[in-house]
């Protein structure tokens, strides 16, 4: 009933959440193909979508999948699919329609060990580059990455409103960690987390361009079946939609796409910062290694050394704002990772040679232990 | 002003996006025509129709066509509008797809698309040929034949496209030609006007990249080929298999009834809204926040 504002207390999975979250925010279609880590996201949204008036739908595959999603929010439903590595493999081809068709629609991707089907009930952080450019071409793309079950449930809900204000594909970035772990939580009630509802265009319009890409401002995207027929299309398009061949409108379409991201990425990024005021090494971390980062930058202090962490939120667009402010008073940089060297280079462009960066990595298909981030910056720092 | 171009000046979209690319003599300006007709004699609202198709030349089909239009990625029209579908049920919506996008790179998404039963058209303009990347061979080029692929004659065998739909489960399957256009157009309203999956295979002709390489004279040697090498259902079933030997059939080859998928859940959907156990189960997963408990407790 309308009023219930109870929240209470309880015990549930990242993935939980996730789905949780995907309902807060209007999730109305889903489309996916079960995969460990993530099959609960599917398993739950099987279950609750077709009580909230929304359509679940299990594809054969991961490419019909992000296909379906992208074809429901064409037709004005929020639309989300979920994944790891190997399916999300299969997605680029038309995460990158997604791109360049400006349809927004949300894609989970709960990170497992290794290329190919690797350690499928492992955690990593492997696919953070492949996010990126994942997909042939020009484009760019929101992820954001969980560290906690309650960032399960707030950033689907900030992906989906992302996806739906910048109509762009956006990705959750989980990890098997973060989608199995277990926590307690209290889930914030609705007068607490803003529902972006996507721009649509006045019925009224008789020039409606789907795909105006002059100024800033995104343009309203229609439903099929709404007020106004357009078409839609991979090819490089014109602002009506319709293919074009002509270099400045080729050009001016490929810079939008990227633009209407990457020039708000200040804007964008969201970061959580631990004993940074007087911090000279910073552990630069996000999902579940910042986890472990939190706990050795307390040990390192306990030693003696000024250490600080910044926990990514949003991996992409990727900025460098805070990185470049704090770089004056660094003298070292240690971004842990479950992979061999990813997000790291963003850091290093970021900080373009002025303070040391080093790498931790591991790819065992083990989280981190606190000692072992702790003994590495030890050392580098050479106590 | 004659019915044919008063259709044309109804559905086609202005003159900017005309001439279409297709080569002259292509019979994917028939299969085009042979949908606006079926589509107008049905009487859909244009804003009710979504037409979707992949990449190829019969991909570029609904850019010409004045509906609510999806051109997509190679082989994946079918899986395009399963969501457009699921996300509006109320649209009528026809995939446009060539043989390959179809039937080889679009294999998988083709035949669960007619298991699942969703009410939905399919037209594959089947011209046994890969179009527009310049005619190498396809799923449906013929044995022996050639293409840029197969310059010595293709090794591999042909799908039969209605029989693989039937065998998919397709609930409405049948074929024409664009030699036969009368025919195909009333084949696809049939097919628009099935509850449930169906399939419309249009046999058609690519003269610049398969007739030239397989000694076709001309598109008109090719549409020659359509009449006398195809008969109807009914005079099929009078002819020996020896007769029917490199000959394909014309009209519904399959018309049956099955639950339809949106159907189905949805009277699901419903089912569970009056069941206490089940709204309990799905309040006790949501029962943090209260905007979509509400929404349940409408429905309930
Ligand atoms: C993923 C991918 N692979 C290959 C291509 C290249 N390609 C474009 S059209 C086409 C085949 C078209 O043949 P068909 O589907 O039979 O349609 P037609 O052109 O004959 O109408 C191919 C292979 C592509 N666009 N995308």
């Amino acid at each position: 009933m309308a009023g219930n504002n109870k929240t209470s207390k309880q015990v549930i999975q990242g993935n939980e959440a996730c789905a949780i979250g995907a309902l807060a925010a209007g999730v109305t279609f889903f489309g996916g193909y079960p995969i460990t880590p993530s099959s609960e996201i599917a398993e739950i949204l099987s279950q609750t979508l077709p009580l909230v008036g929304g359509r679940f739908i299990q594809m054969e595959d991961e490419i019909a999948s992000i296909a379906s999603i992208i074809g429901a929010s064409l037709a004005g439903a929020k639309s989300m699919t979920a994944t790891s590595g190997p399916g999300f493999s299969l997605m680029q081809e038309n995460l990158g329609f997604a791109a360049i068709a400006e349809i927004p629609c949300v894609i989970v991707n709960v990170q497992r060990a290794g290329p190919s089907t690797g350690l499928p009930t492992q955690p990593a952080q492997g696919d953070v580059q492949q996010t990126r450019w994942g997909t042939h071409g020009d484009h760019s793309i929101i992820a954001l990455a969980p560290s906690t079950v309650l960032e399960c449930f707030t950033m689907t809900i900030d992906c989906v409103n992302l996806a739906e204000a910048y109509r762009t594909p956006t990705v959750l970035l989980m990890d098997e960690v973060i989608g199995h772990m277990r926590e307690t939580v209290v889930l914030p009630p609705r007068s607490s987390y803003k529902v972006v509802e996507r721009r649509t265009p006045d019925p009224d319009t008789t020039d409606y361009c789907p795909f105006e890409c002059d100024g800033t401002e995104v343009a309203p995207l229609g439903a099929f079946g709404g007020a106004h027929r357009f078409h839609v299309t991979g090819l490089t398009h014109d602002r009506h939609g319709f293919p074009t061949m002509v270099g400045e409108e080729v050009d001016r379409k490929i810079r939008w796409i990227v633009d209407k991201i990457e020039d708000r990425a200040d804007e964008l990024a969201d970061l959580e910062e631990f004993e940074t005021d007087d911090a000279d090494v910073l552990l630069f971390a996000y999902g579940s290694t910042a986890r472990v980062a939190k706990s050795s930058v307390r040990a390192l202090r306990e030693r003696g050394v000024r250490a600080g962490m910044i926990r990514a939120k949003t991996i992409w667009p990727f900025s460098r704002k805070r990185l470049k402010e704090l770089s004056g008073r660094l003298k070292l940089i240690v971004v842990p990772e479950m992979n061999l060297g990813q997000l790291i280079i963003e850091v290093e462009r970021a900080i373009a040679g002025t303070v040391p960066v080093r790498h931790l990595g591991r790819i065992d298909g083990h989280l981190f232990e606190p000692d072992e981030i702790t003994e590495f910056v030890l050392r580098e720092v050479g106590k | 002003m004659s019915q044919a171009i008063e259709t044309a000046r109804t559905y086609l979209r202005p003159s900017k996006k005309l001439p279409t690319v297709w080569c002259g003599g292509c019979g994917l300006g028939i299969v085009m025509s042979a949908m606006i007709r079926a589509i107008a004699r049905v009487g859909c609202e244009k804003n009710d129709v979504a037409v979707v198709s992949g990449i190829g030349c019969t991909g570029r089909l609904p850019t010409y066509v004045d509906f609510n239009t999806l051109h997509t990625t190679h082989g994946r029209a079918l899986a395009f509008a399963t969501g457009v579908k699921l996300a509006t049920p109320s649209l009528t919506v026809i995939a446009a797809m060539g043989d390959g996008d179809a039937l080889a790179i679009g294999g998988n998404h083709f035949i669960h698309s007619c298991r699942r039963n969703i009410d939905m058209t399919a037209i594959v303009a089947n011209n046994s040929i890969y179009g527009m990347t310049g005619g190498q061979y396809s799923p449906t080029t013929p044995h022996g034949k050639k293409g840029t692929t197969a310059p010595y004659g293709n090794v591999e065998h042909a799908f039969d496209v209605a029989a693989l739909a039937v065998g998919a489960g397709a609930t409405f399957v049948a074929r024409s030609s664009v030699y036969h256009a009368r025919e195909l157009d009333k084949l696809i309203e049939r097919a628009i006007r099935h509850k449930g999956f169906s399939v419309v295979e249009a046999v058609s002709n690519c003269y610049t990249s398969y007739g030239r390489l397989n000694k076709y004279s001309s598109p008109v040697d090719m549409l020659r080929w359509m009449k006398e090498s195809s008969v109807t259902v009914g005079a099929a079933e009078e002819m020996a298999p020896e007769e029917l030997e490199g000959k394909f059939t014309r009209g519904v080859i399959t018309e049956r009834e099955l639950p339809e998928f949106i159907e189905s859940y949805d009277g699901l959907a419903k089912r569970l809204a009056s069941d206490p156990a089940a709204i309990e189960r799905v309040k006790g997963i949501i029962r943090t926040f209260d905007e979509t408990a509400e929404r349940l407790n409408a429905k309930g």
